[in-house]
């Protein structure tokens, strides 16, 4: 094999950080490949979750009792640490939301709503997730706009389409950062400078770059951006929205109620200040903790470091798989040079993929099969599902190596 | 243990179902697909004076527990009345594939019976009973 097998981190060591990764499945040892899904949870969050409930659970902003005032202190100040993790410029552009599907609806109906007019066009890829392509949906329908995708051919969005699409009628734009199916990366820079001269705002999807590469949303201009938190080591129920301040500014709330709120009358009120406007009720604080503990751990690991080593190894899974004439590989193949991350995508010979999730199950493998939210683009693609293994920071060689051995289960069963 | 799922029976209805294809101008049609997993299925049927299923075919795609289990059902169907399809229940899918199903993979394999059911409500809406 060609590829050395090397990480710029101690893997074995990382691992032990992850109290699930020592489980059994059956008897077989846990092989965790689906982390696009969601990614497993070091120590680290798991404590700082329960030292929350333990030693200050406790509403906040309100509050001036003593553990209301620890309890605001962190959860506002996970604001500041996402922020900076993110190159955004303060917590007044972090707004915390429970998943990446709640950043895109607040875009949707608060931005896309008021400002998307009839006649004009939204543009999207081929490759959305269901969670940013069924909210343009609907402001299309509702304010006769028109929907436009950029083409994708092997996860790739082809050349030409991004001037093609976007013109003087674009006034949104949501694109997918890097695709849970392929691994891939859109061509983020060339659609925001085209969206930009346009006067178009720009969504981005980084539900799967933010968790497994460096992300600035700064350098790349994006007018939003949204993530979960759940998918970078954080808890379930967590999730980010960012906005450029006159991006929020043109934001309608989209929850209105208590907390969101500074002056209320009977028959009308004003918003907070941001980011709070757009986080009515009392919000998942636990969550915010935990989620600052995850930002914590990809710091001190350097999310770079994480990128290279993720790289490395689905690199050294692609030559491996593509070796074997009965496994079809979706994407770009392990000869691709440019950037991409650790997701794939494939298909064992006559195996459904369901089958094929199956029987790698029966040998402790994780892995997901179906459509991966992306109905239309299985359909493009021609295939009704794929089986996707996705890895992360704390996946190693020789889980590959399983993977290979348990496709060969599937292999003998559908032979 | 689920190796045991995939036992040859099973197996030879996903490679080689009977009674795929479809049916011009059926009494009974319908069709639904699994979201979870794309598994789709559509379910033609002939239905006699007495109610009985005569013919019945179905296609789509989707896991070899769904395709076998369609297959299977169509076997088990010819013959039935309309009344005693819609009795079938999960257990009788279960006993019919003879294997054991994790609560995931039941979805899969009551496809079949869940379109054939939904076709026959639609049957006897068209009846007036
Ligand atoms: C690219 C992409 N966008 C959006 C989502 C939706 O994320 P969530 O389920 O956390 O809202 C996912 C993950 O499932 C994803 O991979």
């Amino acid at each position: 094999m060609s590829i050395e097998k090397a990480s710029p981190y101690n893997v074995e060591a990382v691992r032990d950080d992850f109290p699930v990764l020592g489980r059994t499945v059956d008897g077989e040892k846990l092989v965790y490949l689906d982390n696009a899904a969601t990614s497993q949870k070091p120590q680290a969050v798991i404590d700082a979750v329960s030292e929350f409930y333990e030693g200050y659970n406790a509403n906040v902003h309100r509050g001036l009792h003593k553990l209301s005032q620890e309890a605001s202190e962190a959860y506002e100040g996970a604001h500041d640490k996402v922020a900076e993790f993110i190159g955004a410029d303060g917590r007044e552009n972090i707004i915390f939301t429970s998943n990446t599907t709640e950043g895109v609806n607040t875009v949707a109906f608060g931005w896309g709503m008021h400002h998307v007019e009839e006649g004009d066009n939204i543009v999207l890829t081929q490759m959305e997730h269901h969670s940013s392509l069924v909210p343009w949906q609907q402001v299309a329908k509702r304010n006769d706009a028109e929907l436009r995708f950029l083409e994708v051919e092997e996860g790739l969005v082809k050349d030409g389409e991004v001037e093609e699409k976007i013109d003087e009628d674009t006034t949104a734009v949501s694109v997918i950062h890097m695709s849970n199916v392929f691994g891939t990366f859109a061509p983020v820079d060339e659609i925001i400078d085209r969206a930009h001269e346009h006067g178009a705002r720009v969504l981005v999807d980084g539900a799967q770059s933010v968790p497994h590469a460096s992300v600035n949303v700064n350098e790349m201009d994006a007018d939003f951006l949204v993530t979960s938190g759940h998918k970078m080591c954080g808890p379930t129920g967590t999730g980010v929205l960012y906005g450029k301040t006159d991006a929020l500014h043109e934001t309608e709330p989209y929850r209105y109620g208590g907390e969101m709120i500074k002056i209320v009358e009977y028959d009308d009120a004003t918003w907070a200040d941001l980011p709070w406007k757009f986080e009515g009720g009392t919000p998942n604080i636990a969550g915010a903790v935990g989620l600052s503990a995850a930002v914590d751990y990809l710091e001190e690991l350097g999310v770079e470091n994480v990128h290279e080593h993720e790289s490395a190894v689905t690199r050294y899974a692609l030559e491996l798989l593509e070796d074997d004439d009965e496994v079809t590989v979706y994407g770009p193949h392990a000869d691709y040079d440019k950037e991409r991350a650790g997701v794939i995508s494939f298909n064992v010979s006559d195996a459904h993929p369901h089958d094929s999730s199956q029987l790698l199950s029966d040998q402790g493998i994780a892995t997901r099969s179906g459509h991966h939210c992306a109905q239309p683009l299985m359909r493009e693609m021609g295939v009704p599902a794929t089986t996707r293994a996705s890895f992360y920071l704390y996946n190693t060689y020789e889980e590959v190596d399983a993977l290979v051995e348990g496709i060969e289960t599937v292999k003998e069963v559908f032979a | 243990m689920s190796r045991d799922m995939y036992r040859q029976r099973i197996l030879d209805h996903y490679r080689d179902p009977q009674n795929y294809g479809t049916i011009k101008d059926p009494d009974v049609t319908y069709e639904d697909v699994n979201p979870s997993c794309g598994d789709e299925i559509q379910m033609y049927a002939v239905v006699d004076d007495e109610d009985e299923i005569v013919d019945v075919k179905f296609d789509g795609q989707g896991c070899a527990i769904s395709q076998a289990s369609a297959s299977l059902l169509t076997e088990k169907v010819k013959g039935m009345t309309v009344e005693e399809v819609r009795d079938l229940e999960t257990d009788d899918i279960r006993e019919m594939l003879g294997i054991e199903l994790s609560p995931v993979r039941v979805k899969c394999a009551v496809l079949g019976l869940k379109v054939l059911e939904g076709g026959i409500v639609e049957y006897e809406k068209g009846k007036g009973t």
